[in-house]
C-alpha cells in the first residue's frame, strides 16, 4: 500500500490535511494552551516527538498485532511515548512542565495522534510512517506556533516572552513589547479568543485554497481559439 | 412599456427595514437626553464614535463581501446597534474601548455571521461583554450624578470632555464614581436601610439611584413609543420586568444585610428599562412567536436577577441576553403557535405522520 509519495505525505501534513485546520483534532491543548508562544511551541514539540515516535512503532508492528486489539496497543504505545516526553520536560524544562500541567499527559487523548496510527501508519513501511509523523506534527506545531504567537501579541502585546522557560536563561531577554508595557486585551488570551483566532485562521487557510482554486479553473477553462459555439437558450446572467 | 417584476409577499407595509430602525434611534433620545442630564457629555460623544466606526466597519466589510453598499447601509441596522453600544458604555471611557467595542459588534458578531438577518446574537451585547471582560478597568468606572458632584466640581464641558476621551486626560477627582448596583452589591454587612441612609447615591434618589431612575424613565419612555408605535409586542419586555420584579419581591426578606434589593431598585437601576424595551427587542435574535418572548423574556428577566443578586457582576443584562440568545432557537421550537386550521399546536421538528 505505499502507493503514496513522500511529496504528498508532506503536503498533507502540513497543508492539505493539516491536522488543526482541517481535521480539527486535538483542539483541546490547541486552544488550551495557546496564551503564549512559549507554552505552544513546548506542547508543539512534545506532540511531534511523540507523534513520530508512535507512528514508527505502529508501523513495526502493524503485521504481528490483531485487528481486535490494534487501538488498545496503539494507545498504549502511543502512551509510554507520552510518558517518556512528560519525564523528559520534567528533567530538562522543569518550569514549564509546570505551566502546561494536565496538557502533556493529556497528549494521549489527542486524537490527531490516534488518527494518524490508525489511518496511516498500520498500513505504511516504516520509513513513510516516520515521516508522516514528523509532517502531520509539523503541520499541527506550525498552527499551535502561529495561534501561540497572534494570541500572546493581541492579548499581551508582547512577542517571544517567558523564552527562558525553553531555552535557557539567555533567551529571557529576548521578550519584544511592540504595543509598550501596560498594553492588555484580555479577551484574547481568555479561550473565546482560542476560538476567535483559530476560527480567523480556519478561513485563511479556506481564503488562500479558494483562490487557488479559482486561479486553477480560470487557467483550465480558457477557451480554445477559433472554436465556435452556438448559444440556444436566452440570457444566462 | 415594462413593468418591473417584484415578487410577493405585495402588501404595502407601512414599516420597512429602514423605518423601523430609524425610528428605534429616535426612541433613544429621551434615555440619551438622561444620560446626558446627569452624566455629562460623555455618552453622547460615545454614540456619535461608535455610529462612526460601525458605519465605516460595515461599509468597508460590505464591500469585501461584494453586496451593494449603499442598498445594506440605508437599513440603518448599523447606526442602531452602535447607538444602542453607545448608551450602554460607560460616559468619558477612552475612545479605543468604544472603537474596538463597535468594530466587534459590526464585524465580528454581525457581518462575519452573514450580516443583518443571520446574526444569532445581539451584535451590540457581544461588543458590550468583549469589552468588560477585556477591559474591566474602563468599563466598571462611571461617572458621579450631577446632583452628587464634590462642591466647586462640575461635569467636563464638551471640549473637556473630548479631551478626556481622546487624549487620555484624567478627569477631575470625584467626577468618576460607582454605579448604584455596584454600591448596593459591595456594601457588605449593612441592612439595605442602612445602605440608603449612608449612601449619597440612594438617600438622594426618588426611587431606585440618582440619575440612574431618570436613566430608566428615560428608556421606558421610549420603549412606550415603540411599543404604541407596534414595532414589538409587549411580550417579551413585560415578561422580562415581570420576573425582575417577582424575583425581587420573593427574595427581598424585609431589607436584611443578605437582601438583594428591592424591586424597585432592580427595575429603575442599571441597564433594565435599556434591556428590556431596546436590547431584548431585536427582532434577529430573540424568540419569534408571542408565547416565545414570553419565555424569552422571563428567561432574560430571571438570569438578570440571578446575576446581579448572586453572582459577580453587578449588572447583567448583557450577559442575560446573549445566554437568553443562546436558547431562542430552542424556545422556538417548542413555542410554535397553532397553525390556522390545526387543531394542536406542533413542534418544529415533529416529524409528519405517514
Amino acid at each position: 500500500m505505499s502507493d503514496i509519495t513522500a511529496a504528498e505525505v508532506a503536503k498533507n501534513g502540513l497543508w492539505t490535511n493539516n491536522p488543526a485546520l482541517v481535521q480539527l483534532l486535538g483542539l483541546c491543548p490547541l486552544l488550551a494552551v495557546t496564551g503564549t508562544l512559549v507554552n505552544a511551541l513546548g506542547l508543539g514539540i512534545a506532540t511531534l516527538a511523540v507523534l513520530i515516535g508512535s507512528n514508527t512503532i505502529v508501523s513495526l508492528i502493524r503485521n504481528h498485532v490483531s485487528d481486535a486489539v490494534r487501538l488498545p496497543a496503539f494507545v498504549i504505545i502511543i502512551a509510554a511515548f507520552v510518558t517518556c516526553a512528560e519525564l523528559l520536560m520534567k528533567a530538562y524544562t522543569y518550569e514549564l512542565y509546570q505551566i502546561l500541567g494536565i496538557f502533556i499527559p493529556l497528549i494521549v487523548t489527542n486524537c490527531a495522534i490516534l488518527g494518524r496510527a490508525e489511518a496511516f501508519a498500520s498500513k505504511q513501511s516504516v520509513g513513510m510512517a516516520a515521516f508522516d509523523g514528523l509532517m502531520m506534527g509539523l503541520g499541527f506545531l506550525a498552527v499551535l506556533v502561529a495561534l501561540g504567537g497572534i494570541r500572546e501579541l493581541l492579548g499581551q502585546g508582547t512577542i517571544l516572552a517567558d523564552m527562558q522557560l525553553l531555552f535557557g536563561a539567555g533567551a529571557a531577554d529576548w521578550v519584544i513589547r511592540p504595543f509598550g508595557d501596560n498594553y492588555s486585551f484580555l479577551v484574547i488570551i481568555l479561550p473565546p479568543g482560542a476560538f476567535l483566532v483559530t476560527g480567523f485562521l480556519i478561513a485563511i487557510k479556506n481564503a488562500i485554497d479558494d483562490a487557488n482554486k479559482r486561479r486553477a479553473d480560470a487557467q483550465r477553462e480558457a477557451p480554445v481559439k477559433g472554436a465556435k459555439r452556438i448559444r440556444t437558450t436566452g440570457h444566462i446572467s | 412599456m415594462a413593468f418591473k417584476q417584484i415578487t410577493s409577499p405585495h402588501a404595502h407595509a407601512a414599516q420597512s427595514t429602514s423605518k423601523v430602525m430609524q425610528l428605534v434611534i429616535w426612541a433613544t433620545i429621551p434615555g440619551l437626553i438622561a444620560l446626558t442630564v446627569h452624566f455629562g457629555w460623555g455618552s453622547l460623544i460615545n454614540v456619535i464614535l461608535a455610529t462612526i466606526t460601525s458605519v465605516i466597519a460595515e461599509a468597508v466589510i460590505i464591500k469585501l463581501r461584494n453586496r451593494p453598499v449603499d442598498f445594506y447601509l440605508q437599513d440603518y441596522s448599523a447606526v442602531v446597534t452602535a447607538v444602542l453600544l453607545g448608551l450602554a458604555l460607560p460616559p468619558l471611557v477612552a475612545w479605543w474601548v468604544v472603537v474596538i467595542g463597535s468594530l466587534f459588534s459590526i464585524v465580528v458578531a454581525k457581518q462575519l455571521y452573514g450580516g443583518l438577518g443571520y446574526n444569532p446574537f445581539n451584535p451590540a451585547m457581544v461588543g458590550y461583554v468583549v469589552l468588560l471582560i477585556s477591559f474591566p478597568i474602563q468599563m466598571t468606572t462611571w461617572v458621579t450624578p450631577l446632583a452628587l458632584l464634590p462642591e466647586a466640581v462640575s461635569h467636563p464641558g464638551l471640549l473637556e470632555s473630548l479631551q478626556i476621551v481622546f487624549a487620555g486626560v484624567s478627569p477631575a477627582d470625584g467626577v468618576t464614581g460607582a454605579t448604584p448596583l455596584d454600591s448596593f452589591k459591595y456594601a457588605d454587612g449593612l441592612l439595605v436601610d442602612q445602605i440608603y441612609a449612608q449612601d449619597p447615591l440612594f438617600s438622594q434618589a426618588g426611587i431606585a439611584g440618582v440619575g440612574w431612575e431618570w436613566v430608566n424613565i428615560g428608556f421606558l419612555l421610549g420603549g412606550l413609543i415603540l411599543l404604541g408605535s407596534k414595532t414589538f409586542t409587549w411580550h417579551g419586555p413585560i415578561a422580562m420586568l415581570a420576573t425582575i420584579a417577582l424575583m425581587s419581591a420573593l427574595f427581598w426578606d424585609g431589607g436584611s444585610s443578605n437582601s438583594p434589593g428591592s424591586p424597585l431598585m432592580h427595575l429603575f437601576s442599571g441597564a433594565s428599562m435599556m434591556g428590556a424595551f431596546f436590547i431584548m427587542t431585536d427582532p434577529v435574535s430573540s424568540a419569534v412567536s408571542n408565547r416565545g418572548r414570553l419565555i424569552y423574556g422571563a428567561l432574560i428577566g430571571l438570569l438578570v436577577y440571578v446575576i446581579r443578586a448572586w453572582g459577580t457582576y453587578p449588572d447583567a443584562v448583557a450577559f442575560a441576553v446573549l445566554l437568553a440568545n443562546f436558547a431562542a432557537p430552542f424556545i422556538d421550537n417548542y413555542s410554535l403557535p397553532r397553525t390556522y386550521g390545526h387543531t394542536d399546536r406542533r413542534r418544529a421538528t415533529e416529524k409528519e405522520e405517514g
